[in-house]
């Protein structure tokens, strides 16, 4: 399909991946998290406070406030200003709207977090106010939480395409190993096929580690021009191309297929780039089938042949197919909002040579995506980006 | 005191202050003593005592309501207090003349104009409870009322003639109302016997145990009702729902039956006192 | 294959009873739509006007087209299960206490796919199911997939009594069980499985035709009950309350008086303290019980029921008082079911148009039948709606008023 001219990310570097440390519970409030990772992003930059002329934030926990009250509270006054609720896809967004600003001359360096506190309820409370959809049509079922929603999309879709529980458990015990090597990851013992198969029941036929463990924490980074960051002497990471698309084939009954798949040929073009020249993928990882799903529509594999793919890769950091390097979510936490960013920031890690131990070898380009908002049946926003080493 | 000597005019101007007052205080004493015993003639008022029905059609008497307004508690503190409702022909009662419409068009007809010395009147009890416990639809007739006087002596004037038939003794609702799909059967007076009392013996009001003061079935006596008929026709007044006329001797109780003063009133709920000799 | 319910056995007198908890009860306005369909037992679903495209979940403007012209209508309620799950943990108290709990993802042949809760006789998925809209233990509505047609003590699934008012081995008290519609109720509530059926009467000396034939009913206990007695009414309730499942309502006075064609107002105030303040009475001395039982296992108080009339909604003119009485009972019954519905007991309100009895007698055909009006009662409870219309006047007069209550209001006091 021919599409008018689009603008490339030429230029823009991601830069200053920064994590503030997870912890299962806190008492802190989520503007503690984002004023922390406001912190770590300005002193491992070597800037000023000032310096940060742009703030895009994404976070659940932060109400009654937005990023507006965030400028207030932490001292901030910034000339491009940016709320991002979109979960899961928020990281992604962020990338891009911080790249156009910068571009554009907007602001200079942009500081993109996610973060979100974890307290005891905190769960339950944005439940039950979470869309109007929900609200009226999925809350009152008693799932509490997307998990009947994606009992529904694991069970439909190991009907559709004969995935077994074995498959995604492969894909979570790859991820365990990938986290082991993290310190950060709060589920870091190592996972054996017969804990996974066996663990308590959470929604047939999802079990427990198949799901997120939410806690307190956040991701943070820094958007600027490719210029700067060689000014500051920073290590980054270069985009190539970044798509994103909200509730994409409505139709389908059930989900089946994301967004990437609308837009993903898009992506690869912009990249100048095809599938196979991917050395690795962060791809948001709130249930195993969702990363299935996702080698499928991000063109690794054909729809139908996620099984497939599974069980002839190897997901580890040392893989054939270096998948969701730092643990991802299913073993590092879902901190909130922060679980769309920790793609990125692994991503850059890892196309800095920051990846420590986990490092997977000649990393040059990477690719990451983003899904969120289950405001019904099924997540309504995606995003992907392929993100590079910088060129010496 | 002679309950057959009336005080005529001639009489009370010829007493002075000081035979009545020594007449009262004489009463006094001997109520302290016990030689003078107050019986209660009187129903008590509840829910659950049996109200007059009458066919649907028609407007019906209310029976006995009440509803709490505050016990000791949040709707009042210190104090208990109640709100009640009911017809004027509820419980134990008297019938005025205007209650029907024979007597509609008489002078001092209502409860509140009938003339307070009525009020205090000798009684005689006429003893139906054997004849009543074996027929329902027993009617006084002057024949009954005749043989009485043979042992008893004539009624004297301007006293109430009370049937007793123990019927205040069936304490559960069903009994005392006694329907069957033909109506109610409660004893009463038959038509001959009413007009007697009126006509012959100057009764002041005839008084029942049972829920009227005519029978159950007097619908079908000719004239309809006529206890009512005459006895108001003439002037005269009305007790229903008595209990303890078996505690009453045939002769010699005084009766308190005062109605409550209501405006053109038909009748009212009442306290019925008798003063009995020991 | 559902499990028939087994006979429950006697409660344990020394154990707390639980409380009852409610599932998520909050809904957006049009979200109320389906509560409102739920209440009368419709399956319906917006409808653009414009291109006719059909809308779940319920909303202000046109997936399809943006239209705002949207319409609640009756709707197939056919669909293919796609997806279903079994719940075996959530943070919500209500389905907690109630774990595993069935759900499916359902496409509608109608075009939609929906999350509805899953009868224990549907799936695994691929299958065919039927959608009904209920109302789940807070009152509001939700999606039950149930098989294609009614299985086997269909009503005994565990998921779908949690959204019913099934009188099978509950215990019922029915207010006036001596008027004909009492009778029939009696009658219709012994056959549908009450285990017990205390049968209200007042005025004992007044005997109706056929009452003393209930008394053959094993199930049945006669207990005295004037509405319009405050004390009858507490003591009653002192008696009997803490085990009351069902109330039924059946108590009523009916005269057929307007305003100018009888003077005086005992016979209103009478129709007043029976269809009204007996209402009231009844509701205070009942209610608390009540409320603190919703929870309490397999005979738990679940329902409410108040027999009001169709000439509640608007007033007959020839029977101007009662319909006044019933006007004011049904306010005050809508105001009983904003107090218990947090407790999770359904106020039933039933407004049939004029049955068959003697103060009916000159109205012409079609009148319900004691019978008919007793089965449609026993229906609600089955089916858990909560506002009921039996028979075709009430139907008509019902829909009458929906489309236009000015214009009933004219029809009715032409004579129409």
């Amino acid at each position: 399909m021919t599409r008018p001219h689009r603008m490339s990310y030429e230029d823009i570097a991601v830069t200053v991946p920064f994590t503030v440390p997870y912890e299962r519970f806190s008492i802190r409030g989520a503007h503690w998290f984002v004023g922390r990772a406001l912190d770590g992003l300005i002193r491992e930059a070597g800037l000023p406070k000032q310096s940060i002329e742009g703030l895009v934030v994404s976070s659940f926990t932060l109400a009654p406030d937005t990023a507006v009250g965030v400028t207030q509270h932490l001292g901030l006054s910034p000339r491009w200003l940016d709320h991002v609720p979109t979960g899961g896809a928020s990281g992604l967004m962020a990338l891009r709207r911080a790249a156009r600003a910068v571009q554009s001359g907007d602001a200079d360096i942009v500081a993109c977090i996610g973060a979100d506190t974890n307290h005891v309820d905190s769960f339950r409370q944005s439940l039950g106010s979470f869309s109007q959809f929900a609200r009226d049509a999925t809350y009152p079922y008693g799932s509490g939480g997307p998990n009947s929603i994606f009992a529904f999309i694991t069970a439909h879709y190991m009907q559709a395409y004969g995935a077994t529980r074995e498959d995604f458990g492969k894909l979570c015990i790859a991820q365990r190993e990938n986290a082991r090597r993290n310190e950060n990851a709060l589920l870091r013992k190592p996972l054996t096929m017969a804990e996974y198969l066996g663990a308590r029941p959470i929604a047939d036929p999802l079990r427990l580690f198949d799901c997120v463990m939410p806690c307190a924490g956040a991701e943070a980074f820094l958007v600027m021009t490719v210029q700067r960051a060689r000014e500051l002497h920073l290590p980054h990471a270069t985009l190539l191309g970044a798509i994103e698309r909200h509730n994409a084939y409505a139709d389908d009954p059930i989900f089946v297929r994301g967004g990437w798949a609308v837009d993903a040929a898009e992506l690869y073009a912009q990249a100048g780039l095809q599938a196979t020249d991917i050395d690795f993928v962060q791809l948001y990882d709130d249930y195993p089938v969702i990363v299935t799903i996702q080698f499928e529509d991000l063109g690794f594999c054909a729809k139908g042949e996620g099984p497939a793919f599974v069980r002839s890769n190897s997901m580890t950091h040392d893989g054939s197919f270096p998948t969701n390097t730092s643990g991802g979510q299913l073993s590092a936490g879902q901190a909130g909002a922060a679980g769309g960013f920790l793609g990125i920031n692994e991503a850059v890690r890892q196309l800095t040579g920051a990846a420590g131990s986990r490092a997977v070898s000649n990393a040059r380009v990477g690719l990451v995506s983003g899904f969120g908002m289950v405001t019904y049946d099924r997540c309504l926003c995606t995003g992907a980006a392929i993100l590079a080493a910088a060129s010496a | 005191m002679d309950a057959s000597t009336t005080m005529t005019d001639d009489t009370r101007t010829r007493a002075d202050a000081s035979t009545g007052a020594a007449a009262l205080g004489a009463v006094l004493a001997a109520l302290a003593s016990g030689r003078i015993e107050v019986v209660d003639l009187t129903q008590t008022l509840s829910p659950e005592f049996p109200q007059i029905a009458l066919p649907p059609e028609m407007g019906q008497c209310q029976p006995f309501r009440i509803e709490e307004v505050s016990r000791y508690d949040e709707r009042g503190p210190g104090w208990y207090w109640n709100n009640f409702s009911c017809g004027e022909h509820t419980g134990t009662h008297f019938d005025a003349p205007i209650h029907w419409i024979s007597g509609r068009h008489l002078p001092n007809n209502a409860t509140d104009t009938i003339p307070p010395a009525d009020f205090v009147a000798p009684a005689v009890v006429l003893d139906c409870s054997r004849e009543a416990a074996a027929d329902a639809d027993f009617l006084l007739t002057v024949d009954f009322i005749e043989r009485w006087e043979s042992t008893h002596g004539r009624i004297p004037p301007r006293a109430w003639v009370l049937m007793r038939t123990d019927w205040s003794k069936r304490t559960d609702p069903v009994d005392y109302q006694n329907y069957d799909e033909t109506g109610q059967h409660t004893p009463g007076p038959d038509t001959a016997a009413v007009r007697f009392l009126v006509e012959e013996r100057d009764a002041i009001g005839f008084g029942t145990e049972a829920i009227g003061t005519d029978a159950g079935q007097a619908v079908h006596l000719r004239p309809p009702y006529p206890c009512h008929t005459f006895m108001h026709g003439a002037g005269r007044y009305g007790l229903q729902c008595l209990a303890n006329l078996d505690r009453l001797p045939p002769t010699g109780a005084l009766v308190f039956a005062a109605p409550l003063k209501i405006r053109q009133g038909s009748g009212s709920p009442l306290r019925v006192l008798a003063m009995v000799p020991r | 294959m559902t499990e028939p319910l087994a006979r429950p056995p006697r409660k344990n007198p020394v154990l707390r009873t639980p409380l009852p908890t409610l599932p998520p009860g909050g809904r957006s306005r049009v979200g109320l739509g389906l509560t409102a369909a739920a209440a009368v037992g419709r399956f319906m679903l917006q409808h653009c006007r414009d291109c006719g495209a059909v809308q779940y979940p319920p909303r202000e403007a046109c997936h399809a087209c943006l239209s705002v012209r949207l319409r609640w209508r009756d709707t197939d309620c056919g669909g293919e299960l796609l997806s279903d799950t079994r719940l075996h943990h959530s943070n919500d108290l209500f389905f907690r206490e109630r774990l595993p709990w069935r759900l499916g993802l359902v496409r509608l042949d109608a075009g939609c796919s929906v999350v509805a809760h899953l009868h224990g006789d549907v799936g695994p998925a691929p299958a065919r199911v039927r959608l009904r809209l209920c109302l789940d233990r807070a009152g509001q509505a939700v999606m039950m997939a149930l098989p294609p047609q009614d299985t086997p003590d269909m009503n005994d699934d565990p998921q779908l009594r949690e959204m019913t008012c099934d009188p099978k081995f509950r215990k019922v008290l029915v207010t006036d069980g001596k008027s004909m519609v009492g009778q029939a109720m009696v009658r219709a509530l012994a056959s549908a499985g009450a285990d017990l059926i205390w049968v209200g009467h007042a005025e004992p000396w007044k005997r109706m035709p056929g009452a003393e034939g209930l008394s053959a009913l094993p199930q049945v206990a006669w207990v005295p009950l004037d509405v319009t007695d405050s004390r009858s009414v507490e003591e009653l309730a002192g008696e009997i309350g803490g085990k009351v499942d069902i109330v039924v309502n059946t108590a009523e006075l009916h005269r057929t008086h307007g305003i100018s064609g009888r003077r005086g107002v005992d016979t209103a105030r009478a129709e007043m303290d029976v269809n009204y303040l007996g209402l009231l009475r009844l509701a205070q001395a009942f209610g608390p019980a009540l409320r603190g039982r919703a929870a309490d296992g397999v005979p738990s108080a679940v329902a409410w029921v108040n027999l009001l009339s169709i000439y509640a909604l608007t007033s007959f003119p020839a029977h101007g008082t009662y319909s006044a009485s019933k006007a004011a009972a049904h306010s005050l019954a809508q105001c009983l079911r904003a107090e218990v519905r947090p407790a999770g007991v359904r106020v039933v309100n039933v407004y049939p148009g004029p049955v068959d009895d003697e103060w009916n007698q000159l109205l012409p055909p079609p009148k319900v039948a004691p019978a008919a009006l007793a089965a449609a009662v026993v229906k609600a409870l089955r089916e858990g709606t909560e506002d009921v219309y039996p028979g075709d006047v009430a139907q008509e007069w019902f829909e009458r008023w929906r489309d236009d209550p000015k214009a009933l209001e004219r029809e009715v006091s032409a004579g129409g």
